[in-house]
């Protein structure tokens, strides 16, 4: 990893039911990522994507990168607007710079063409 | 909307979460995680772990026992209706193995507003049964004015 470098990209399209797995996995059950028609009574499009999970795909990019999730020392992250199930989900990151065996990454993730996590930055040990 | 900053740096007391083999696998599913690692006691134990390995942000699994109470808190005083996570921080030191056991400290480090907006940041920190910090966590929750 050099600066300037991109990560590899990572694409994956939550399904229709991603988010009663996670809710389960996670133990948020917050009815906004469940019940459909919750979430449009409270104004939403529909059921959102947790923004934890979102982040998990963030984090995986990374440590897909990085050769494993030892490799993964700091991840911090903006949630922007709602990620929605059934839309591709685009995680890109470039090395931003490389200090004491570190490599800072700079990364975002997008559906349809609007990032939803933004400002992204990530710490990977480099071997 | 005014916010109440009488709960800046309160503590609340630790929570233990037990990590289970199937908890671990299940979250790793949920995520899409592929690692044998995670899934595959075999796997892990060839390199040298105990157990299958937590992916690192099932951070949010173990720590969050520990931080519902903060976040519920009236004397934080959050607008659930009105909130929303807007930023999320983990720093990592060793790998949590399923086995362990993860206690989890939380904080309240700030509570501000600016705005016309709240905005309320908790702290974790998560710790294994041999003493070592295997997470430190920084929440931040906004909520808008109402």
């Amino acid at each position: 990893m050099q600066p300037g470098d991109q990560i590899p990209e990572l694409r994956v399209t939550p399904d229709k039911y991603l988010t009663v797995r996670y809710a389960g996995a996670s133990g948020d059950f917050n009815p906004i990522h469940i019940d459909e028609d919750f979430a449009r009574q409270v104004g939403l499009p529909g059921r959102i994507l947790h923004g934890l999970w979102t982040m998990a795909q963030v984090a995986r990019a990374q440590t897909d990168a990085g050769g494993g999730p030892h490799s993964l020392r700091r991840l911090q992250v903006q949630f922007r607007g709602m990620g929605l199930p059934e839309h591709e989900l685009v995680v890109t990151g470039t090395v931003h710079e490389l200090r004491d065996g570190v490599a800072v990454v700079h990364t975002v993730a997008e559906q349809d063409g609007k990032a939803i996590i933004r400002n992204a930055e990530a710490e990977i040990a480099v071997e | 909307m005014a916010v109440n900053t009488n709960a800046v740096g309160k503590r609340y007391p630790p929570v233990t979460y037990a990590v289970g083999r199937e908890k671990i696998r299940e979250y790793a599913f949920a995520v899409g995680e592929t690692n044998p690692l995670h899934l595959e006691v075999q796997a892990a134990r060839a390199l040298g772990y105990r157990d299958v390995v937590a992916p690192p942000m099932f951070a949010a699994v173990y720590a969050s026992p520990a931080i519902g109470p903060a976040l519920f808190d009236p004397e934080v005083g959050i607008n659930f209706a009105l909130m929303v996570h807007a930023g999320q921080e983990f720093r990592w030191g060793p790998l949590v193995v399923a086995g362990d056991e993860i206690e989890t400290a939380v904080a309240v480090r700030d509570i501000s507003e600016r705005g016309g907006a709240g905005f309320y940041v908790f702290e974790s920190v998560s710790t294994n049964q041999d003493g070592d910090t295997v997470c430190v966590g920084t929440w931040s929750n906004i909520v808008r004015g109402g």
